[in-house]
């Protein structure tokens, strides 16, 4: 290989990892705002109880409401952060969120939690969560069979 | 000359993609241990009635995630619910004669036990109905009695419960929580004849080493049973391996109750004791609407009382299509050969017949003979179709009774149980 092949290679080589680099850089600073959007927005503030001694501490470290619905996999909506709170210490959000009633089945629902689950009394919560649950988990009419959906086609050999 | 050229700086991008990506990722396990483990803490908001919250309802310590490494699972089996942890199969993933453990549902109540240690594991026989209460080790079980191998169907009571309108509460089944493995064990008559038990013995109840969901050591999350003549049954085994290998954790190792054809709750799973009771078993999951059903047939939707509620004992007939998976587009002209299970609970499976004109027409599958009493059997059937276009094929099972799988939904009850409608299939002829 002459001189000149050499500085070409060299030259090459350098640009190379620069752009490399730089790929890089860009994808993994893409990727950190895809994950913390929430670095870049005030975060929604959850509702607090009025007189909270933690108040201002609490505004510093909340999580917004939006995170916190994807983190549980709750739809984001008025009674969300009550029943993040009281309904995902013993089990996970996902027993809630596959089951669709209207309020007696959920009120129904929480009576047999305290009665057996050692549920405890969710005072003037419940009928915040008792509406969340059964506005955004509402029963949907089935009938008494239904079609056959998500299918996936393929071909059979 | 030397080029790098455009194939080069996509390698590099690629790969750049992929540092990139395990970086990623490493931060989402990150954070879902931190939501795990201490969502409110981070979350900070204050909660109402928080003084009535017990002490012990710290959130639960973190599990690990991937329950398909942590339970060795096939990739394509479905989470229902991680906490606890509920999983079931597909039908097309059924199609083993003998269901391997990588898909078999997950059932649980309450948490997986920790630190199970086979070496102290002991069982003890108690109850109104034993002349003594006695303890064998799992070494003494397995010594002293005489080891019999069975194929044993466990469906969960709920298995279908998706189906119900209007929709029942709990983990929402759909066809795949159903498994016929291979159980290995002593029988249970043959411990409890060793025992002693008395002629009041009307029930058995099992006692398990998992914890309740709420963290309080003094509730049993899952404590059921069977009446006496079904815990006597040759089938009847306390098992300590499954598929010829140990039981997995999930599975309830090291000893469980197998008892096939029931709703697999009545298989307790890390059983550490067995009361032979002088009544029925009164234990958690055993009353209210927990495995039960209206005695007398209701009007979907309506409020039973818990008095008016019954055991749910052998599982209704049923089949399922596990070859092919739904979706097949087919040429035309070829001829399609299609294979699953059948089951029946207590009883067998007299015929299996299928159809491909929403249920107009019905045609013999081929059925096989149970390996055994409460396994499952094997049905197969080659089908033609007249014509392009789309089609189900549908299965219907018959039990020696003569009693059919219903095409739609079977009687509702208020938690969902035995939704034994027929498999369906979507097929295409192009």
């Amino acid at each position: 290989m002459d001189e000149n092949s050499k500085k070409q290679v060299s030259l090459l080589t350098n640009f190379v990892i620069t752009i490399v680099a730089l790929i890089g850089v860009v994808i993994l600073g893409l990727l950190y705002y895809v994950n913390n959007p929430d670095e870049w927005n005030t975060p929604d503030k959850i509702p607090l109880e009025e007189g909270s001694e933690k108040n201002e501490k609490v505004k510093d470290t909340v999580l917004a409401n939006s995170s916190l619905a994807k983190l549980f996999g709750f739809v984001d909506d008025v009674g969300m952060v009550e029943v993040t709170q009281n309904c995902t210490q013993c089990h996970s959000g996902k027993l809630v969120t596959q089951n669709r009633l209207n309020k007696e089945g959920w009120r129904a629902t929480i009576k047999w939690m305290q009665e057996t689950q050692n549920l405890w009394d969710l005072g003037k919560n419940e009928e915040l969560i008792v509406a969340y649950l059964a506005k955004n988990y509402g029963p949907e009419s089935k009938g008494r069979r239904q079609n056959l959906t998500n299918v996936e086609w393929y071909e059979l050999e | 000359m030397f080029s790098f050229g455009d194939r080069g700086y996509t390698t590099i991008t690629i790969f750049i993609l992929v540092l990139a990506e395990r970086f990623y990722m490493k931060r989402r396990d990150f954070s879902k241990r931190l939501t795990q483990a201490g969502m409110v803490t981070v979350l900070g908001a204050p909660i109402v009635f928080s003084h009535k919250i017990p002490k012990r309802y710290l959130p639960v310590a973190f599990q690990d995630p991937d329950p398909f490494s942590l339970f060795n699972k096939d990739k394509e089996m479905i989470v229902l619910n991680d906490r606890p942890w509920n999983i079931e199969a597909k039908a097309h993933l059924l199609n083993d004669k003998i269901t391997p453990n990588k898909y078999m549902f997950i059932r649980n109540n309450g948490r997986i036990p920790e630190n199970i240690d086979k070496n102290s594991w002991a069982l003890t026989i108690d109850g109104e109905a034993v002349s003594k209460s006695k303890t064998y080790s799992l070494e003494e079980l397995k010594t002293k009695f005489r080891p019999y191998t069975y194929q044993l169907t466990l469906e969960c009571g709920g298995n279908g419960r998706s189906e119900f309108d209007p929709p029942a509460k709990g983990n929402q089944w759909t066809v795949g929580a159903v498994s016929c493995a291979q159980w290995t064990g002593v029988r249970l008559r043959d411990v409890l004849e060793d025992v002693g038990i008395t002629d009041k013995a009307i029930y058995i109840g099992y006692h398990a080493a998992d914890t309740h969901l709420s963290g309080d050591p003094t509730k049993e999350p899952i404590s059921r049973g069977v009446p006496i003549q079904k815990a006597l049954q040759d089938e009847t085994l306390l098992a300590y391996k499954m598929n010829g290998e140990a039981i997995p954790l999930a599975h309830g190792s090291p000893l469980r109750l197998v008892c096939g054809g029931w709703p697999a709750s009545a298989s307790g799973k890390w059983i550490s004791g067995i009361s032979v009771r002088n009544k029925v078993h009164d234990g958690a999951k055993m009353g209210g609407s927990s495995y039960r059903i209206p005695c007398e047939t209701v009007a979907p939707g309506s409020d039973v009382k818990a008095e008016n509620m019954c055991i749910i004992e052998s599982m209704p007939v049923k089949s399922l299509i596990t070859y092919p998976r739904s979706g097949a587009l087919l040429t035309i002209g070829k001829s399609l050969r299609i294979h699953g299970h059948a089951w029946a609970g207590e009883l067998e499976v007299s015929k299996v017949e299928y159809s491909i004109d929403f249920g107009s027409t019905w045609k013999a599958c081929t059925l096989e003979k149970p390996v055994n009493r409460l396994a499952w059997q094997h049905f197969t059937a080659n089908l033609q179709f007249p014509k392009k276009g789309y089609y189900e094929i549908w299965a219907r099972a018959t039990d020696s009774e003569q009693k059919s799988q219903p095409m739609v939904l079977p009687g509702w009850n208020p938690k969902g149980y035995l939704n034994n409608a027929c498999h369906r299939i979507a097929i295409k002829i192009i």
